[in-house]
């Protein structure tokens, strides 16, 4: 019970803390609720196929395409999330401050919503595959305490869930002049720990260069396998032992955002463009 | 807006196909070969190089799924019951570098020998 609480906590927490950005990000934006419940839903029919197609998508890719999907999905999210960040610099301001005047495109705020639920659903997608493997093993291996499981399952799912949903209000407790410019940062941090994960893929499945492996380690002082340290390898990257080409994605990825951000707040009407 | 972000997401996809033939196959590259039966690896205590990258193959004879993972050498890899999966390992200093099923990870710990 306590081996199935643990497993299902770590995958659940590491989504959980996620979405609870993504929703702290997206505070006050109409519609808000149905895309992030539209990520989930989406992350956890998408959980069950990549599970259920486990077995393909390790043979393409002469035995890499799971690393291949991984970087994949995670790139899609790391461009999702950029394009929320440029968003968010063009009308952040005006969804903090005048609440009642702020234009009918970012009251809907229907296009970073979009992108963001994306971001959901990779979160859970990638997660949700293992707690599906993981509890289909039990299913099939005839585990003679099925009760005791489910009941490891539920106390995981709701630790996560719970651990997320701290977050969440805990981000909220800031004031909301303030909050998107603290929510901004952090998904420009997950978005450079996304890439940098991303690219770690193609380093294991020899399709790009390591660029020195273990370019520092510090997992005597914070192992990246620890709850703790899971959450800061979800959230913000954290790497005991990254490779270096890894650490140029993690920073091409803050400098390419910030660039983009200041290349839009320059030019204004390419953002107030109807769609 | 939707500019950028097909900007974006064409950057990111033309990298991945630049990236794609790359691909080599390091027939040169040492093998091991690792079988997961009963939740526990075969041969116990494997043995590697120094140094080296090796090609490791992790077959699955069990039924059930496995994720094949390491703390130490930094690998996670779902292996799907009654299959097999290749992840590169290393290089790698000499020593001792534990390993698991993380699905089952009390029965299945073992150690890899560098040296």
């Amino acid at each position: 019970m306590l081996a199935t609480a643990v497993i299902v906590f770590r995958e659940v927490m590491e989504a959980a803390l996620i979405v609870s950005l993504v929703m702290a990000a997206t505070t006050g934006l109409a519609g808000r609720n149905f895309w992030v419940a539209m990520g989930l839903a989406g992350g956890v029919i998408g959980a069950g196929a990549v599970a259920l197609f486990a077995d393909t998508i390790s043979h393409l890719a002469s035995g890499m395409g799971q690393e291949v999907f991984n970087a994949a999905i995670m790139f899609l999210a790391v461009a999702m999330l950029a394009w929320h960040c440029v968003w968010m610099s063009r009308h952040g301001r005006e969804l903090a401050h005048a609440a009642g005047s702020v234009s009918r495109d970012v009251r809907a705020g229907r296009r970073p919503l979009r992108a963001l639920a994306v971001v959901v659903g990779v979160a859970v997608l990638r997660e949700g595959s293992e707690v599906v493997l993981f509890l289909y093993g039990i299913a099939i291996g005839g585990e003679s305490q099925a009760g005791q499981m489910a009941i490891g399952f539920l106390i995981g799912l709701l630790g996560g869930a719970a651990l997320g949903a701290a977050m969440y209000f805990g981000l909220l407790q800031i004031p909301a002049r303030r909050l998107f410019a603290v929510t901004n940062a952090l998904i420009m941090l997950l978005a450079a720990a996304m890439a940098s994960q991303g690219v770690a893929y193609l380093v294991s499945a020899d399709m790009l260069p390591a660029w020195g492996h273990s370019i520092w380690d510090t997992s005597a002082l914070l192992s990246d396998r620890s709850i703790f340290g899971r959450m800061l390898h979800s959230l913000i990257g954290y790497t005991a032992r990254p490779e270096g080409i890894q650490i140029a994605a993690y920073l091409a990825t803050l400098g390419s955002i910030y660039a983009l951000e200041r290349w839009a707040s320059r030019r204004p009407d390419v953002m107030a463009r109807p769609t | 807006m939707r500019t950028t972000a097909l900007a974006l997401a064409t950057g990111l996809l033309s990298l991945a196909v630049i990236a794609v033939p790359a691909i080599r196959a390091h027939a040169d590259d040492p093998a091991l070969t690792l079988e997961l039966k009963d939740h526990k690896f075969q041969p116990a205590n494997p043995t590697i190089p120094a140094n080296t990258k090796v090609k490791l193959t992790v077959k699955n004879l069990d039924a059930t799924p496995a994720e094949f993972e390491s703390e130490d050498f930094d690998v996670e890899k779902v292996v799907p019951g009654n299959s097999e999966i290749t992840v590169n390992v290393g290089p790698l200093e000499a020593g001792t570098y534990e390993f698991y099923d993380e699905y089952h990870e009390d029965e299945s710990t073992a150690n890899l020998v560098v040296q």
